[in-house]
């Protein structure tokens, strides 16, 4: 086995097999696809927020020349809604409704219709003339308005307590005894907090190709998951999984958000039923309309702690929109809020609940964020009134190895102390702040995910390594696999090309998401390495005319050992693998596994912001993320979603908002008004890597990418009062808001 | 109607093209001329993805007329490694892992790669509002900024 | 469907017929970056675009005789931000081009697009309103001048008859001890539409302030001349009060509206905070003691 002194890869800031590809502008996007014969898909959209589709009449809309086809969710599988058809973590019945509306539409830019067209300009031509009768209904956005007893409901099936409601579903967690645990406490601060919708805002629309031949259809997608794109194609079309492949095109960003298909089934049937290859690629509009976003909440957080800094109960509830359809990640939130912390009596609870917006999609640990921003911002309070400084709060109540979460698991050997040690300890937390300036500090959890993966490692002639995977590969992770597969083998890493297979190359291998590729993926590329280096020093015992298990794998080459010792020369890899076919045929191997194990991910955040007082505007001026990783596999590549995560959080945190008119429209539907961090907003984020194994993992290794999107929202907020005095329970922090409270502040002190 | 004829140069090379009246230069690179390496993230000119640059000049292709691009000289991301050799960015690029998912790449690169046509020597402020156009949702913009600026930094102590 | 005809004329007499026997249907096409947008989202579907980059009047910037500036009205932001004397002269009327958008845009976005996009909230509006700035007009009747406030006639509509085509900006010669300056508030450091803009224009004469004019951006239907922000500060040395008494001037003038990028309280506090300090650098500039 590799010990720790002649690693060569693990840890090494390699270049990524695909990188030359991207910078040269070769890579090759969804988007970038075309085929001999191509026709455009558009998608008609609902212009209302709710109503009942009366009739569709797409009869104008086919005789228009150069249209080829035109579908609704008639030609789609219908599953009824009292029958879960899940996929993953998906229910068919909503993701079929959310991509093609049946009888009622339930936000606006929901899709009512499809056509198929020779060109763009046909194909939008043809939108205009299918007519849909609509019977409009009264529609709500708004999560509290929507469970009020007055609300439009908008699904007749939904019933909580008994009545037609909004409310989809509920989780709850209980650990201890609360109200005994509040009971105890010294200080309880309780406060109601309130999020908007945030979208995962990747740059990349959502685009594919479909081509359907003879009854087989191949997709070429942008999607997380090409196994998740076949098997929705399949339940939505009725086509069996095998006629169906799934080509992963490169990926321009997800997030969480193409976890899920908006277009290939859509394009599928169009495809079969016009016979010819569809290419479908959204609008920046579209995507802001009818994709993604997460959930906007209402949350309220209470924590009681003793005089000494104890926690002793915690409590919190969280109503989270889903959107159009039920799904609101109430999980992350109810799971997350209060995993960093050790504390004997919990509560948590959450609510998903339904509105007349587009369905929510994963974002980078989804929930997780917006129970933090409460939970943290609670923190900050509870060590304001202890007078504790609030880093040594979180510390005097960490989590470690053996503390009960309340959502289930007992902790093995986690790192979040680490984190807040590693900040308490940085130059970043005692550098003097200038004028107008304040410091916030939040902790965040992620569970972390493993499931299916599978890979094949394959040996070729010349010595050289061809490793296959079934994960798109969103951030690098090519890279990593590369790494690993070098260090394990024991040669240079650019003997070492990694792809990512299709649906029909490689095995099973689950969604790029949950923070698992990197993970599982190395699992299975490790137990199939593992494996393929049995088989080369089986060949080199057949060469030497030894027994196998007297041969060892060093440095990339075979050695006999034990009494063999120095008998023979050693046998390079290349050596090997160029007398592969008279020792025993081509050389390689495949594993495919469910990873079990994962173990959550911590982090915690320093942040410092300077706000211009006159006019409200808080900038981000310095900020600091520390995270237990287990073991960086590639740094740079952890940094990176280290950072991007941190500016994702920051963004949600000042200034992305979904904005509704008057009618119930998305009214900043466009990246010039739903304001993302651009490059001048930001400072350098530094991150800090810490690196306490995870026990379950060949390498160490814990899931990074969502992590880093936790803590911020809170980092920002507590840091914001550091430098006002003034705290805020709503996001985002936008200068209008800012500055109002500013004067209201003003006026109070006045008066 | 009948397609307008457009003679222009790209990268270097002497280029024709056929389009119609409303298709935006972006239209015609990733479709008759095949250049999909400019990417259309928004087509409103608000995410730099589709940057080119025309007599030198850095522009959005979402934001100009196929038809403008009539006698002018157009450089995109394919035109930027010469003879197979990559730019000084983007081997920093790949080294400092400026890059995620590398949609925003091409775009980074052409507009930092004119950035430094003009100042080799920009401080880190320059180098964030002059990127402020382009859109990185994966970065966070930290290796991105510190590649450009340290490209920068070689290309200097290799002019000397 | 009527498909879109392009032209790329020589000269202005050219451009006007063409657009005049486009029968409103015409657009004309300096930098694109408004139009190009609103063709795709489409709220625009010209049947003519004219693309008037071709002219060279347009596309060119001159020191006139007297010692002022004329700017063509197609010339791109980043070729005025390149023009040294021009931004010596007029530093707020440059900034505020230069703010028109990210660096791409700045390749392509021109002040005579800006004015005649009629947004209330155009960057370089306000600036040119305060450097008092005159539009040089070409239509089917000749050649008129007006003052640029004088050009928007609301949202997204302009003072301009059929097939009139606005050619030039020209900035009047500047006394000695006088500069310009103009900010704007947005929520992001960069590619956001003003919440507020505010240009300000003025001259000392031994720290007292002689002649001043003040354009306010996105707090009303069209840019505003605030004439009593500028009566405030004229006669004074710019002192507290002065510049307080500007200030209300200013949020007094504000009829703005509340939409998603700012709130009707929001835009009127900031119009007042701007002013004292778009002056303070104006001030500075002009060569405050």
């Amino acid at each position: 086995m590799t010990s720790e002194s002649n690693v060569k890869w693990i840890g090494k800031n390699t270049i990524r097999p695909d990188g030359a590809d991207k910078v040269t502008g070769r890579a090759a996007y969804a988007a970038d696809a075309t085929m001999p014969g191509m026709i455009w898909g558009k998608i008609l959209r609902s212009p209302h927020p709710h109503a009942r589709i009366r009739s569709i009449d797409t009869s104008k809309a086919e005789a228009l020349p150069g249209v080829k086809a035109v579908m609704t969710s008639a030609d789609f599988v219908e599953f009824p809604v009292d029958t879960p058809v899940p996929i993953g973590i998906q229910d068919m019945r909503w993701m079929s409704r959310n991509i093609m509306a049946r009888d009622k539409v339930l936000f606006a830019g929901h899709p009512v219709a499809a056509v198929a067209a020779t060109t763009e300009k046909i194909a939008e031509q043809a939108l205009e003339l299918i007519e849909v009768d609509y019977e409009v209904l009264p529609w709500v956005i708004d999560v509290e308005e929507a469970m009020k007893p007055d609300a439009p409901i908008l699904h007749d099936h939904i019933r909580f307590e008994g009545k037609p409601s909004n409310i989809a579903g509920k989780l709850e967690h209980t650990l201890g005894d609360v109200e005994a645990g509040f009971a105890q406490a010294d200080v309880v601060i309780e406060r109601s907090f309130r999020t908007e919708p945030v979208h995962q805002g990747y740059i990349e629309p959502h685009a594919c190709l479909v081509s359907v031949s003879d009854g087989k259809a191949t997709v070429w997608s942008s999607s997380q998951g090409q196994f998740m794109v076949r098997g929705m194609c399949a339940h939505m079309t009725g086509l069996p999984q095998n006629d169906i492949r799934a080509i992963p095109a490169e990926i321009g960003g997800g997030f969480g958000g193409k976890t899920i298909v908006y277009l290939e089934p859509v394009a599928l049937v169009l495809a079969m039923k016009s016979g010819r290859p569809v290419k479908m690629q959204m609008t920046r509009e579209e995507v802001f309309r009818a994709t993604g976003p997460t959930s906007g909440s209402v949350s309220k957080v209470k924590i009681g702690a003793t005089k000494d800094g104890k926690i002793v109960a915690a409590e919190g509830t969280w109503w989270l929109q889903a959107g159009a359809l039920p799904g609101a990640p109430i999980r992350g939130p109810v799971g997350c809020g209060f995993a960093p912390y050790d504390i004997p009596n919990v509560h948590t609870l959450g609510f998903d609940v339904v509105c007349n917006r587009s369905k929510v999609a994963a974002y980078r640990a989804p929930g997780s964020p917006i129970g933090a921003y409460a939970v943290e911002c609670v923190m900050d309070e509870v060590a304001e009134a202890l007078g504790i400084d609030p880093l040594e709060l979180r510390l005097r109540n960490a989590a470690k190895e053996g503390t009960k979460a309340a959502y289930g698991p007992v902790f093995p050997r986690i790192g979040y102390e680490e984190t807040v040690r590693a900040a308490m300890e940085h130059p970043h937390y005692r550098a003097p702040l200038g004028p107008n300036q304040g410091r916030g500090v939040a902790s965040g959890y992620w569970f972390n995910a493993g499931g299916e993966s599978s890979a094949q490692v394959n040996i070729n002639e010349d010595g050289s390594v061809v490793v296959i995977t079934g994960h798109p590969d969103i951030g690098g992770s090519r890279a990593s696999t590369a790494n690993i597969t070098a260090e394990l083998l024991g040669i240079d890493y650019r003997k070492v090309s990694v792809l990512i297979g299709d649906t029909s190359v490689i095995g099973f291998s689950n969604l790029t998401g949950g923070s698992r590729v990197t993970y599982a993926s190395a699992m299975a590329v490790t137990e199939s390495t593992r494996e393929v280096i049995n088989t080369l020093k089986a060949r080199a015992a057949k060469i030497w005319g030894i027994d196998p298990e007297a041969v060892i794998w060093e440095n990339g080459e075979a050695r006999p050992a034990g009494e063999n010792a120095g008998n023979f020369e050693p046998l390079t890899l290349a050596e090997i693998a160029a007398k592969a076919n008279s020792t025993g045929g081509p050389i390689g191997a495949g594993k495919q596994l469910n990873a079990v194990g994962a173990e959550g991910g911590f982090g915690t955040h320093i942040c410092d912001v300077e706000v211009d007082r006159e006019l409200g505007i808080a900038r981000v001026v310095r900020y600091t993320a520390f995270q237990d990783v287990g073991r960086a596999i590639h740094p740079a590549y952890v940094e990176g979603q280290i950072q991007g995560g941190a500016a994702q959080g920051i963004g949600w945190a000042l200034n992305e908002e979904y904005i509704y008119d008057k009618n119930g429209k998305l009214d900043n539907a466009s990246f010039l008004d739903y304001r993302m961090p651009v490059c001048s907003d930001l400072p350098m984020i530094e991150a800090v890597i810490i690196e306490v194994p995870n026990p379950k993992h060949p390498q160490g290794v814990r899931g990074v990418g969502e992590v880093p999107i936790v803590p911020p929202l809170a980092a920002v907020a507590n840091a914001i009062y550091n430098a006002l005095g003034i705290r805020f329970y709503s996001l985002p922090m936008s200068p209008p808001k800012i500055l109002a409270a500013l004067e209201q502040t003003e006026r109070l002190a006045a008066e | 109607m009948a397609k307008m004829h457009v003679s222009t140069t790209i990268n270097g090379e002497p280029t024709e093209f056929l389009c119609d009246a409303t298709d935006t230069l972006l239209d015609a690179l990733r479709g008759p001329l095949g250049l999909t390496g400019s990417k259309e993230g928004c087509a409103t000119g608000d995410c730099g993805a589709c940057s080119v640059t025309v007599d030198g000049r850095l522009t959005c292709s979402c934001l100009m007329l196929a038809a403008e691009a009539e006698g002018r000289e157009i450089g995109t991301i394919e035109g930027l490694s010469q003879g197979g050799k990559l730019h000084p960015l983007q081997q920093k690029f790949l080294e400092m892992a400026a890059l995620q998912c590398g949609i925003c790449t091409p775009g980074f690169l052409v507009a930092s790669k004119a950035l430094l046509d003009r100042n080799l020597e920009p401080t880190e402020t320059e180098v964030r509002y002059w990127l402020a156009g382009n859109l990185c949702r994966c970065t966070g913009y930290d290796k991105i900024v510190h590649a450009v600026l340290e490209t920068a930094a070689e290309m200097r102590g290799a002019s000397r | 469907m009527t498909e879109t005809q392009y032209l790329a004329p020589h000269s202005l007499d050219e451009a006007v017929s063409a657009l005049l026997a486009a029968n409103g249907t015409g657009r004309i096409l300096a930098g694109g970056t408004d139009l190009l947008v609103q063709m795709q989202a489409g709220i625009v579907k010209p049947g003519l675009i004219v693309n008037i980059k071709k002219i060279p009047e347009m596309t060119s910037i001159e020191e006139t005789p007297d010692g002022g500036f004329r700017i063509g009205a197609a010339v791109a932001g980043a070729v005025v931000g390149e023009h040294e004397r021009l931004g010596k002269a007029w530093p707020g009327v440059v900034e505020a081009i230069n703010l028109i958008g990210s660096t791409q845009v700045q390749g392509r976005a021109s002040a005579g697009g800006n004015l005649c996009n009629a947004s209330p909230a155009a960057d370089s509006v306000p600036a040119l309103v305060a450097a008092g700035a005159v539009a040089t007009i070409h239509g089917p009747n000749g050649r008129r001048t007006v003052p640029v406030e004088e050009v928007p006639a609301g949202p997204g509509r302009t003072n301009l008859a059929p097939g009139e085509i606005l050619v030039s900006f020209t900035l009047p010669p500047r006394p000695p001890h006088s500069s310009d300056a103009y900010l704007r508030m947005i929520p992001r450091t960069e590619m956001d539409i003003a919440v507020v803009g505010c240009g300000v224009s003025l001259t000392l004469e031994n720290g007292k302030c002689t002649a001043a004019r003040v354009g306010l951006g996105a707090v009303a239907p069209t840019v505003l001349l605030v004439k009593d922000a500028a009566d405030a500060l004229i006669g004074s040395k710019l002192e507290d009060d002065a510049l307080e008494a500007a200030a209300e001037a200013c949020r007094a003038a504000c009829r703005p509206i509340d939409d998603k990028r700012g709130t009707i309280a929001y835009r009127t506090k900031v119009a007042g905070v701007l002013l004292k300090r778009a002056a303070a650098i104006a001030a500075d500039r002009a060569g405050r003691a």
